[in-house]
């Protein structure tokens, strides 16, 4: 026996456990020498849910009680619901409940999205890699950067091209990566030619193993109008060095109307209008996004016309995360101080104004025709009846934006939705819940399976194995007003 | 003495779940209220001893089973052992390949002995025994991965086939594999010949020397292991698509001959998303968009 192995004493198995692994009951464990009890059979317990088809609960207040419900306090959302695709029969559970005194149906299935996939903000400026570039999961590609955004930078990964157009092993990458993204958990995502990120819902972004603190207050040249005259008198110059559009405290407008005179500062990079350069630099993950370490490699030599030994001169990024400040010497060149406290205090209120960096991941699906044939014999009529705001969508009991146009296309915050609530079929397309909730009697107009409909009280008492959550406050009730009626 | 079993109703009040060390149950019974209450009450007293009884004889049931061996005392481990017998010439394995699938059936037996039950079931964190009568049946969900559960398909068990243990066995499950199937389902007569063919099937779906194989001796895992210094799979890399099928091929190849012994009715293979089935559409009705691969955009 190994002499690093512990022996377990809380069942007549009496296993040996090594550092680091659990004895056969998964229970117990050995860390670091000592035996540890651990969370019990989290995953097992799922799978038996799973198995035992879960049709989960959002309840507001109290612990469900098993009582009857008729006051629309209980949401059945469709995570677990199981799916009847792709046959062309009703949902698997239509459920019926009473909202201030009117009839409510929810149509509550799994439905499985091949057309699918996840947009992903990401809070930082910097560099990710060009627009168009592949980006990758495990050595996969999985999707591609597209447009940045203000102070971000944004991926779309999946789609129906990844997950079932190309190789098996890409497809099943894609969907792992689509999978966990929107059950919350943390992918590392490689985009060819730029960075390492990862990315989880909700949490800061980790580029090339530095976690990413805040956003940008602004580009280069805001941050100069915001701050002007907090500087003014403080210092004789000051440079936001930016990747988007870097700033000139002397040359800008913010600096003439305070009256701040020339200092011959010369910068590199395309100037766009006074005080506002482009290309200072190339991207990159350093000052301001952009790929300089030493901020003097910006600027060429002052105009000794116009510069004048001692003037002060600060440089700063756009996030407050990076900053110098120089006195130009008798030659007229800067040479590193110590910054003084004065200006300290401006360095910290850029970096304030700074929201918190964090990656934000949309999911977003159609509902396709067979989806919608398990709520109505008409599909098209369900799409009519979500335009014309009779029906409400929701995606596990969160609010849902639905993309204008054809079809039911959507996109949903998978941080507003219920743990897990994702699932996959090997195909491999995703499994989302969705619920379209309507008043019962527009549910009969357009078609629905009204001899299908089964009270609220019915699933308690049926043979289905259900988990109540909680209900978001910040999400709002799927039974309430917003559902109109006619 | 202070009792160790945990035995205690979920909160939805239907099913029991008993727990002793590493045995983890999860017990329905349907019938009259009365018959009901009888079963639980017998299940909960047979379970109190199970775990001692397997442990008082563990060192054994740890070891190689050989055709003439002797029978041990308690009536769980002879139903392990009855379970590898027919293996026991063949191959390597231990009485243990069947211990979840016996202490459901001996769970199960105990209930069905003490009560008129309809139908009942008793899960052994994945290894079920099943009990059916009249016109009853089960809807079993198959995952593909124990690790990401998520519903492969269904099957429909009914009381007029034989059918009545289901197990699964793989190495991302609980216990260590020789093999590199995801998840090996298997249906048979009784719970611990499903437990015990799951294990030798999941062994056969394999790629003897294939690089992307991480596999460790298993003593170096858990040095009590019954399976000593053999090597159990404890990673896998990427394979092709014709590597993912010839291993397929070696599990569909054991798993047909034990179906044609009667060892087992059915069994569903999974490797990397691939899925095989045996002799699924001759017992159950099997719904999963395996049968139906075509891709139909939902």
């Amino acid at each position: 026996m190994a002499d690093d192995a512990i022996r377990c004493d809380a069942c007549p198995v009496l296993c040996y456990i090594k550092p680091g692994r659990t004895g056969s009951c998964d229970r117990y464990g050995n860390h670091d020498g000592t035996l540890v009890r651990l969370d019990p059979h989290v995953v097992l317990n799922r799978a038996v849910e799973r198995g035992d088809s879960v049709v989960p609960f959002l309840e507001r207040g109290a612990e469900w009680d098993g009582s009857m419900v008729s006051h629309g306090e209980t949401f059945v959302t469709a995570i677990g619901a199981g799916t009847t695709y792709p046959d062309y029969k009703p949902a698997p559970f239509i459920i019926s409940s009473q909202v201030e005194g009117v009839d409510m149906v929810t149509v509550v299935t799994e439905g499985i999205f091949s057309y699918c996939g996840v947009k992903v903000k990401i809070d930082t400026d910097r560099h990710l890699g060009a627009e168009c570039s592949t980006v990758r999961a495990q050595g996969e590609a999985v999707g591609h950067v597209t447009t940045s955004e203000y102070g971000s930078q944004m991926l779309s990964l999946g789609g129906v091209r990844h997950l079932t157009g190309g190789s098996r092993h890409e497809g099943t990458a894609t969907c792992d990566a689509l999978l966990n993204l929107c059950n919350g958990k943390a992918v590392e995502l490689e985009i060819d030619d730029g960075a390492t990120v990862i990315v989880e819902a909700g949490k800061p972004p980790v580029v090339d193993g530095a976690r990413e603190e805040r956003m940008r207050v602004g580009c280069g040249s805001a941050t100069i109008g915001m701050f002007a005259k907090q500087w003014f008198g403080k210092v004789d110059e000051v440079v936001v060095v930016d990747d988007h559009i870097t700033g000139v405290l002397s040359e800008h407008q913010a600096g003439k109307l305070l009256g701040i005179p020339e200092t011959g500062i010369k910068l590199k990079g395309r100037r766009s209008t006074p005080g506002r350069y482009f290309q200072v630099a190339e991207p990159g993950t350093s000052w301001g996004g952009t790929d300089i370490e030493d901020p003097l490699s910006i600027l060429g030599k002052f105009n000794a016309k116009k510069a004048w030994p001692g003037l002060r001169l600060l440089m700063v990024s756009t996030t407050g995360e990076h900053y110098a400040y120089f006195v130009l010497n008798e030659d007229l060149r800067p040479k590193e101080k110590e910054l003084p406290a004065t200006l300290g205090q401006s360095v910290a209120r850029i970096k304030e104004n700074c929201e918190p960096a964090l990656c934000t991941v949309l999911f977003m699906g159609g509902a396709g025709g067979s989806l919608r044939a398990g709520v109505t014999e008409n599909p098209v009529k369900l799409t009519h009846s979500v335009r014309d705001a009779l029906t409400r969508v929701t995606c596990g009991g969160a609010p849902v934006y639905v993309w204008p146009g054809g079809g039911i296309t959507f996109m949903v915050d998978v941080t507003r939705m219920p743990q897990n609530a994702f699932g996959y079929v090997p195909t491999p397309a995703l499994v989302a819940p969705i619920e379209f909730t309507l008043r019962l009697a527009d549910y009969g107009a357009l078609g629905g399976y009204v001899d299908q409909v089964r009270p609220l009280s019915s699933i308690s008492a049926e043979k289905e194995a259900k988990r109540t959550v909680a209900a978001r406050k910040d999400n709002p009730w799927p039974l309430e007003a917003g559902v109109k009626s006619r | 003495m202070k009792q160790r079993a945990r035995m205690r109703m979920l909160p939805d009040g239907r099913r029991l779940h008993l727990q002793d060390g590493p045995i983890d149950l999860i017990v329905e019974a349907f019938g009259a209220a009365s018959d009901v209450d009888r079963a639980y009450q017998a299940a909960c007293a047979r379970f109190v001893n199970v775990l001692d009884e397997l442990c008082g004889e563990l060192k054994f049931l740890r070891q190689e089973c050989c055709r003439d061996a002797e029978w041990p005392s308690g009536s769980v481990a002879r139903r392990m052992v009855a379970a590898v017998m027919p293996y026991a010439s063949q191959c390597f394995i231990t009485p243990m390949a069947a211990v979840a699938g016996a202490v459901a059936e001996e769970i199960l037996a105990t209930m069905v002995r003490a009560a008129n039950l309809s139908r009942a079931y008793v899960n052994d964190g994945g290894d079920i025994a099943l009990h059916l009568t009249g016109a009853e049946k089960f809807v079993i969900g198959m995952v593909e991965r124990p690790d990401r559960p998520s519903l492969l398909g269904t099957l429909a068990i009914e009381a007029d086939n034989s059918v009545r243990g289901i197990a699964t066995s793989g190495w991302r499950g609980r216990s260590f594999s020789l093999g590199i199937a995801d998840a090996v389902t298997v249906l048979a007569d009784r719970a611990a010949a499903a437990d015990a063919a799951a294990t030798i099937i999941a062994n056969a779906v394999d790629l003897p020397g294939h690089p992307a194989i991480v596999r460790v001796p298993a003593r170096e895992l858990a040095p009590d292991s019954d399976l000593g210094a053999r090597l159990v799979t404890q990673g896998l890399g990427k394979l092709t698509d014709a590597e993912v099928n010839l291993a397929l091929d070696g599990g569909v190849q054991t798993a047909e001959r034990l179906r044609r012994m009667g060892l087992i009715r059915a069994a569903a293979l999974n490797l990397c998303g691939e899925t095989r089935l045996v002799g699924a559409d001759r017992v159950a009705r099997l719904n999963s968009d395996v049968a139906e691969r075509s891709l139909v955009h939902a």
